[in-house]
């Protein structure tokens, strides 16, 4: 573990990625606490441009940019961690228990899965998002963590079945331990990088999807959030008018954000695989 | 029945399974919306002060009736599915007394049209690119790699504010809005198809880019998977030439981009929805938008309907296919699993 951690820090996309998303974290914890004013009201024109009182200029409806990017990053962190940490719950929970239990249990859970599967995950987006009563932060995020567990659940499913039949294991089933209690001591512990890693993945792909959700009219209804501020430039015809800074900045962090988590990603790969590390 | 009989057999319950578990989905969950959909659209409808009278009443009748709310939530569920099977999708609050297979019917087509060229040229030239990348290895495959990586993990619709801003604003040489000049109506003529020809180039590119980084992302590691392979080495010290080379590598890592193929394509209703909100072009994602706003739920509805099935069809077409082309697969499934 701690020769993974090592080649981890020495690898540059690591570095790169790492420090762009703690960058951003910074951003969106401390920001808000250095300029209390709501994001929502409005402080100027329409798309004033960048000036030294509103730095990154106003949108459509003379909201601060800045401000509400101050916000915004927040509250998409928020939604990508809510969604990130059900993903990863349900995934691992119904992927731990197909494994180790097996038969019946485990055909049962796995089609299920399969079945979510299949269906593709923009349309039970879209059909969740549409019918729930009130679309605030907490929802959205789970509505993204319900919609994107499958895949953690079959890789999960895959280990703990490979895992279930360790020494260690049986050793556990011989001194009577409870099947909760190995789950949780004998096999998670083995695979516990594996899903750190899914969550991150999760947590980055949820940032996007709750942008996209946003673009088609979806987002969070009472909050700010990157997925919202490019739907308001998009809508508010700031591409047209030439107002860039209303679409950049978002359309900039979004990229990033997504653009770190692949980097993450493939460092984590390479780590992993040393296949990948040729010259 | 023969192995492969019974095979095909159970992909189709299996698929058939999943179809319903969507149109289920379809079904109930926008009735978790508080209160009766027909009250709740033609109080709506009253409020914007749209049909009158004898006509709000007909109106109401076409929505009770196709929603069949005075019977049980079952029978609504029967009445659903019989019309999904015979192509009904219902008639569209927002734009009454249009049915929602009309609205559909006429906004596909820009959707298969600007999605199928980007695809198939996507996956084409990404394979060609990360195949290429690396076999000649070094800086070549620097560069191919990280603008790949770069285009691949842009998010599609980011990309398209760019090309939008940059080549219709700053650089105005293409036009910002529509599929077509609003001036002219939809017509055969020269002038007209190198309009649309020209409204069309930058939701393409913005599609065909997204697609060449990550056909060529994962054709490169398939790629370099195969190069540390035996015959790769074999080949290499009996002096074969390089295209040679290459094209077995190629050949040998295509099984899985051809699964990545059907898969976009299966994709395709439902993968540039946000492309054409941000060109304003038309198609289901503009129209999908228009629906959303409206609280038009049977067009919603039929628009993730549609974008299921053709991914359900994609991948049960991938499906008998493989069991075709690979009898391991084929073993594999229909012996003990």
């Amino acid at each position: 573990m701690s020769l993974f951690l090592r080649q981890l820090a020495s690898n540059g996309r690591f570095q790169v990625s790492f420090s762009i998303l703690l960058l951003l974290v910074l951003f969106a914890v401390i920001g808000p606490m250095l300029d209390k004013r709501n994001p929502l009201f409005a402080v100027g024109g329409r798309y004033d441009p960048p000036s030294r009182e509103v730095w990154l200029g106003t949108d459509v409806i003379g909201n601060d940019i800045f401000l509400q990017l101050l916000h915004g990053v927040g509250t998409s962190l928020k939604i990508g961690l809510i969604a990130g940490l059900t993903a990863t719950l349900i995934g691992v929970l119904i992927g731990t228990l197909a494994g180790y239990l097996g038969a019946w249990i485990d055909e049962a859970l796995m089609g299920f899965t399969n079945v979510i599967i299949t269906i593709p995950t923009i349309v039970i987006l879209i059909l969740l998002s549409v019918s729930v009563a009130k679309r605030d932060l907490t929802t959205l995020g789970l509505i993204i963590g319900v919609t994107s567990w499958p895949w953690t659940a079959r890789a999960v499913r895959a280990q703990t079945s490979s895992l279930r039949t360790r020494e260690h294991v049986d050793v556990a089933k011989i001194s009577g331990a409870k099947t909760f209690s190995i789950i949780l001591w004998e096999i998670l512990p083995y695979m516990f990088s594996y899903i750190f890693m899914a969550f991150i993945l999760q947590l980055g792909s949820a940032i996007l999807n709750e942008a996209a959700l946003s673009l088609l009219g979806l987002g969070p209804t009472n909050t700010i959030s990157l997925g919202k501020m490019l739907q308001f430039a998009i809508q508010g015809e700031a591409i047209r008018t030439g107002a860039y800074w209303s679409f950049l900045p978002p359309t900039i962090l979004l990229t990033l954000i997504s653009f770190s988590l692949l980097l993450l990603q493939s460092s984590l790969d390479e780590v992993f695989n040393p296949k990948l590390r040729k010259a | 029945m023969s192995t492969f009989q019974r095979y095909i057999l159970s992909k189709i319950i299996w698929y058939l399974v999943a179809f319903l578990a969507a149109a289920a989905l379809n079904f109930f969950l926008p009735r978790m919306i508080p209160g009766n959909p027909v009250d709740t659209i033609m109080a709506r409808m009253a409020q914007g002060g749209e049909g009158e009278g004898e006509a709000r009443r007909r109106m109401y009748n076409t929505y009770m009736q196709e929603f069949g709310l005075d019977k049980p939530l079952v029978n609504q569920f029967g009445n659903y599915m019989g019309n999904l099977l015979r192509g009904d999708f219902g008639t569209s609050f927002g734009n009454y007394p249009a049915k929602v297979s009309a609205l559909i019917k006429s906004s596909i087509p820009w959707t298969i049209a600007l999605q199928l060229p980007a695809i198939l040229l996507g996956w084409i030239l990404g394979n060609l690119l990360g195949v290429f990348a690396a076999y000649k290895g070094g800086g070549f495959d620097k560069g191919a790699f990280v603008t790949s990586l770069a285009f691949s993990s842009l998010p599609y619709y980011c990309l398209a504010v760019l090309l939008l801003y940059g080549f219709s604003v700053m650089l105005p040489w293409f036009p910002s809005f529509g599929g077509y000049n609003p001036g002219s109506s939809p017509h055969l003529s020269w002038s007209f198809v190198i309009d649309v020809l020209h409204h069309y180039t930058l939701p393409f590119l913005s599609l065909l880019l997204v697609l060449i980084g990550g056909q060529a992302v994962g054709m490169r590691s398939m790629a370099i998977y195969e190069l540390s392979a035996d015959y790769v080495g074999y080949m290499r010290n009996l002096g074969v030439d390089d295209n040679q080379i290459v094209r077995s590598i190629f050949r040998n890592a295509m099984l899985p981009q051809i699964t990545g193929l059907a898969l976009a394509i299966g994709s395709l209703v439902g993968g540039a929805l946000l492309t054409e909100i941000v060109f304003s072009y038309p198609g289901i994602g503009s129209t999908l938008f228009t629906a959303i706003r409206q609280s038009d739920y049977p067009v919603v509805q039929g628009i993730t309907m549609l974008v299921t099935v053709a991914v359900l069809a994609a991948n049960f077409i991938i499906d008998i296919l493989y069991s075709l082309i690979d009898p391991r697969i084929r073993a594999a499934q229909s012996g003990e699993r």
